[in-house]
């Protein structure tokens, strides 16, 4: 027999100023098996939780129902309220009569009090039917995957092992360093990008906890919080990294040269190469596009056209015979308790914009390249010279916006790194060359960052920048000049500027692949591919799959003090779930009833989490079982479920068949 | 040689102050299998002055030639830029029914705007005709220029690129010339503002005569009566405000492509320019 205890909140005025708490008290003492109500000014106060402990004790109460806020925001204060009174946590429900009732129904007292009583009548019904209900316990893999290695990655990866969790990190390029290790210098003290990152490059390859993969991917992830198994793709380099020792002779010697991506174009690599000479690890992988001897073998195959060279020389020169053109690909199965996606962004691909040149003009780069251009290891030592000719450049036009805040495009957001590191290159290209005069076309200067406004006065007062508000319209050769025509805003009139260099901000997107993986996760992404928070304010680093947590540049534009910041968060968040030793599930989880199940599988099609599993009985009949694990009490699958095999703990079918035939009774 | 049959509309221009392109334009079409039957009773399709002084009349004018080629079924041919934007953009109008009827009620025959309409530039380029290049323009180096109402707006016109086009550049590269990479090709010459402002279109034209040749053009290539003019006859006052002769040859492609394929100077009409090309053309073994 059902003891039911009510507690009505006042909430303040907040619902007794709406709400007649007494008339609604009285109506609920004459509910079917309730024993006692009560009224409190504010139930979630210490006083108001030790009246309802007390009258459990009191009245031998044995289910409580407490009709105040929403459940999202005291449900489990209240279940802690009954559970230290003795009570099974699952037999409490609550009645909103705040949101749903108080605060929507303000101009009509007589209907919200009668709305309120209906509403304790229901949770009274439902009340009745809750049965106790236990977490379950899972043990906890204390591993972490990190997927990324930019600087976010490498932030996560490194306070993740320093708090004693092992830690793999997952880079898909040969070298981690992502973005950050082809600037020169940063905003907004301009100290050197690789002397500040190397360390924590060099830091991470050597954490005795921390598994480095480059040149790797994750293909797979099954399980759950806790527990996730994946499979990694190491994909294969052609070069045995367990021999090799980095000693940098086959790259010398290779007489194949490419166009180096991490030069963003702006100077060669050989076809086995390290991307860049602080690269971490220092070991080289081939490039199958591009080496000749692959080239060949390709043709040996078929025969057609002319015969490549068989070259070999890497192979014929390594000292430790570490060249293996038989090395397969290998995946790797890896358990994992938590998964940190940072894989970061890339820069807008500016050839789309055909009034800029559609990236056909050499001597209109992105701001990126110009790093490049200006890094002392970078393609040409160091020194601004223009791709077309070599020159060295004393008029450069900077355009703001190249990519972003553009409706034309699908590209409306602001990418927000970007008026800073044109400050930035305005700074730098000054110190490169005393003589440059240097314009910046803009929309707006966003300069919202600690030291940031400073740092773009010191554009105009130190590198002597004239920022001019307004957008650059067309871009044309005339000789060896570059005309760049735009608007002056503030005058309203069209200028024109004769540069010898023109350098387009470009904005951030998503990386690529970025889509896949996040199915791969089961999270999710927005419009333009950004990853999603589980709430942009208050869980900015977690998804909406536990044990999923997201960082830097990925979930949208970040400078470096963000990423590290928003890598940090993530491995905090990381070690606090590694930490414990298990983990208890939320027991609120569908159930099937092998006995009405009639395998149709519908139920594995709806469920957004893969949870529903497959089990063979005795009978040798293949029903479906849920993995509570994995469960996250949706509800889905029980309304796909034609038998009505399945059934939601605690929020069962007939205790809602239950809570609406109260209605009229 | 199989002759595909067009409905031609060849707009005022061509009948008056450009003969030269309608003669150049008629012989390389015959020479390349194009069939151009010309319209009966064609009329002015507004150029610059209806629509900005007469939404419904702007409308009317290009419909009522429309109309003629929708009821000979054919697609209808453009050899002007201002002709073929003209029409392509009245049908965009058309698209509303409303519109349609209402441009139904001031034109003498009904209109179903269900007509093709290209301009003169693609269907000469088009891959699939035989052209027998029996001079080929090897050395010249060809600035070509589509001007704006060729490709712009993109969206409706659906021809080419509007920053980059590249028809008449490929058309010039099958003839043997060479075409130069540059930036003007669809920059505006000032088009209908050579009577009103004169000055804005010596400064408009000015650019694109001044790019053609830092990039090392021996000549323009156009594609459209307005822009031959603002950049041929313009160019005179040009070169008296720079105090600097620029002698820049403005060409129709169609007359390129008559000297490819072998006709005579004389029969294309290239003494009509009053920037002289002759000299440029026999410079280089193209012009006796
Ligand atoms: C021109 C320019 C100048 C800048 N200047 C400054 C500055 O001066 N100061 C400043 O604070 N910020 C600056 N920034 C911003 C800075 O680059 C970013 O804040 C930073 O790089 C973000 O780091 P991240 O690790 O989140 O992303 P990234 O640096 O993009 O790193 C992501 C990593 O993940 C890897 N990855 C991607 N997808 C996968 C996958 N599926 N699997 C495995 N690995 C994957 C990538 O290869 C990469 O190594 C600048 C940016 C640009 C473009
Ligand atoms: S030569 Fe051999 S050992 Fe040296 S870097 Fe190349 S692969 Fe490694
Ligand atoms: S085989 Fe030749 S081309 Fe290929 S990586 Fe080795 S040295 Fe370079």
């Amino acid at each position: 027999m059902a003891r039911i205890g009510v507690f009505v909140c006042h909430c303040g005025s907040n619902i007794a100023g709406v709400v007649d708490i007494n008339r609604t008290v009285e109506a609920a003492r004459k509910m079917p098996q309730v024993v006692y109500a009560a009224d409190a000014k504010y139930t979630c106060s210490e006083a108001g939780q030790s009246a309802i402990r007390d009258a459990i004790k009191q009245h031998r109460l044995n289910r409580v129902v407490v009709s105040a806020c929403s459940p999202r925001m005291h449900e489990n204060t209240f279940r802690r309220t009954v559970a230290s009174a003795g009570l099974n946590p699952y037999l409490m429900e609550i009645a909103n009569i705040r949101e749903h009732c108080s605060w929507v129904h303000g101009d009509n007292k007589e209907a919200a009090t009668s709305k309120a009583i209906d509403l304790i009548g229901m949770a009274v019904a439902k009340v009745t039917r809750d049965e106790p209900l236990t977490p379950k316990r899972v043990s906890m893999t204390p591993r972490a995957l990190v997927i990324g290695g930019g600087i976010t990655g490498i932030q996560a990866a490194l306070d993740i092992a320093n708090a004693g969790h092992e830690v793999v990190l997952v880079e898909r390029e040969p070298s981690i360093g992502g973005r950050m290790s082809q600037l020169d210098k940063t905003f907004p003290t301009l100290d050197c990008s690789a002397c500040i990152l190397t360390p924590k490059m060099v830091d991470l390859a050597q954490h005795p906890k921390i598994t480095l993969l480059t040149s790797a991917e994750v293909k797979s992830v099954n399980g759950f919080v806790g527990n996730f198994e994946v499979e990694i793709r190491q994909k294969s380099r052609l070069v045995d990294h367990v021999k090799c020792t980095g000693c940098g002779t086959c790259w010398q010697k290779c007489p194949e040269n490419v166009n180096s991506e991490f030069d963003m174009g702006m100077g060669k690599r050989k076809s086995i190469y390290i991307p860049f000479a602080q690269a971490v690890p220092n070991k080289p992988v081939i490039d199958t596009a591009s080496c000749r001897y692959i080239k060949y073998l390709k043709w040996a195959e078929t025969k057609e056209g002319k015969k490549p060279p068989e070259c070999r020389i890497c192979e014929k020169i390594c000292p430790t015979g570490a060249i293996d053109w038989e090395q397969p690909e290998q995946i790797l199965t890896e358990k994992f308790g938590a998964i940190v996606v940072a894989t970061g962004f890339k820069t807008f691909d500016h050839s789309v914009l055909g009034e800029y040149g559609g990236g056909r003009i050499p001597d209109v780069i992105s701001g990126l390249q110009l790093e490049r251009l200006m890094s002392a290891s970078g393609p040409t030592g160091g020194e601004v010279k223009r791709p077309s000719d070599g020159a060295h450049p004393k008029t450069v036009v900077i355009v703001s916006c190249v990519g972003s805040r553009d409706d034309r495009i699908g590209r409306p957001y602001c990418s927000k790194i970007c008026c800073m590191y044109n400050a930035k290159h305005a700074i730098m290209l000054k110190e490169h060359d005393p003589e440059i005069q240097i314009y910046i076309f803009y929309i707006d200067v966003r300069t919202g960052g600690k030291d940031f406004e400073e740092f773009y006065r010191r554009s105009q007062q130190e590198a002597g920048a004239l920022w001019i508000r307004g957008r650059v319209s067309k871009i044309h050769r005339e000789g060896k000049k570059l005309i760049v025509r735009g608007e002056d805003s503030l005058i309203g009139r069209p200028v024109e500027i004769p540069a010898d260099l023109v350098v387009l901000a470009t904005g951030v997107e998503a990386s690529d692949g970025v889509v896949g993986l996040a199915q791969t996760l089961n999270i999710s992404h927005d419009s333009y591919n950004f990853l999603v928070e589980a709430h942009p304010k208050l869980r900015p680093v977690e998804t909406h799959t536990d044990g999923v947590f997201v960082a830097g540049a990925a979930v949208g534009p970040r400078d470096i003090p963000e990423s590290v910041a928003h890598g940090g968060a993530a491995a905090a968040k990381a070690i606090g779930l590694l930490s414990k030793e298990e983990l208890a599930t939320d027991p609120m989880t569908a159930i099937v009833d092998p006995v009405k199940c009639v395998s149709c599988f519908a139920c594995h099609e709806v469920c957004p989490f893969g949870a529903p599993e497959k089990e063979t009985l005795r009978d040798g009949r293949t029903v479906s079982v849920i993995n509570e694990s994995k469960c996250k009490g949706c509800g889905l699958c029980i309304v796909a479920c034609r038998p009505g095999a399945i059934n939601l703990r605690g929020f069962t079918s007939q205790q809602v068949l239950a809570e609406v035939t109260s209605l009229w009774r | 040689m199989a002759q595909t049959p067009y409905a031609y509309f060849p707009g005022c221009t061509l009948h008056g102050t450009m003969l030269e392109y309608n003669a150049s334009a008629r012989l390389v079409c015959e020479a390349a299998g194009v069939d151009l039957r010309e319209l009966k009773d064609w009329n002015c399709c507004g150029a610059w002055s209806a629509h900005t002084t007469d939404y419904m009349l702007g409308l009317a004018l290009p419909a009522r030639n429309l109309q003629k080629a929708e009821a000979m079924q054919l697609p209808m041919v453009v050899p002007c830029a201002v002709g073929f934007s003209r029409m392509k953009l009245a049908m965009h109008e058309m698209e509303n029914p409303a519109v349609l009827s209402a441009v139904n009620q001031a034109i003498d025959k009904p209109f179903k705007n269900s007509v093709v309409v290209e301009p003169l530039l693609k269907v000469l380029a088009s891959d699939s005709l035989d052209l027998e290049v029996k001079k080929p323009l090897q050395g010249l180096k060809v600035a070509c220029y589509y001007g704006c109402l060729l490709v712009r707006p993109q969206k409706i016109l659906k021809f080419d690129d509007e920053n980059n086009p590249q028809t008449m550049d490929k058309l010039m590269s099958r003839l043997g010339a060479e075409p130069v990479d540059w930036d003007f090709k669809t920059e505006c010459c000032g088009a209908g503002m050579s009577m009103p402002r004169p000055d804005v279109v010596n400064r408009l034209s000015s650019k694109i005569l001044l790019a053609a040749r830092s990039m090392g053009a021996d000549c323009i290539a156009v594609a459209c009566p307005m822009c031959h003019f603002n950049l041929d006859f313009h160019q005179r006052e040009v070169e008296a405000e720079r105090k600097e002769k620029i002698q820049m040859p403005a060409l129709y492609f169609t007359q390129l492509m008559g000297l490819a394929l072998g006709f005579s100077a004389k029969k294309l009409m290239l003494d009509k320019h009053l920037v002289d090309p002759m000299p440029m053309l026999k410079s280089k073994g193209m012009a006796a």
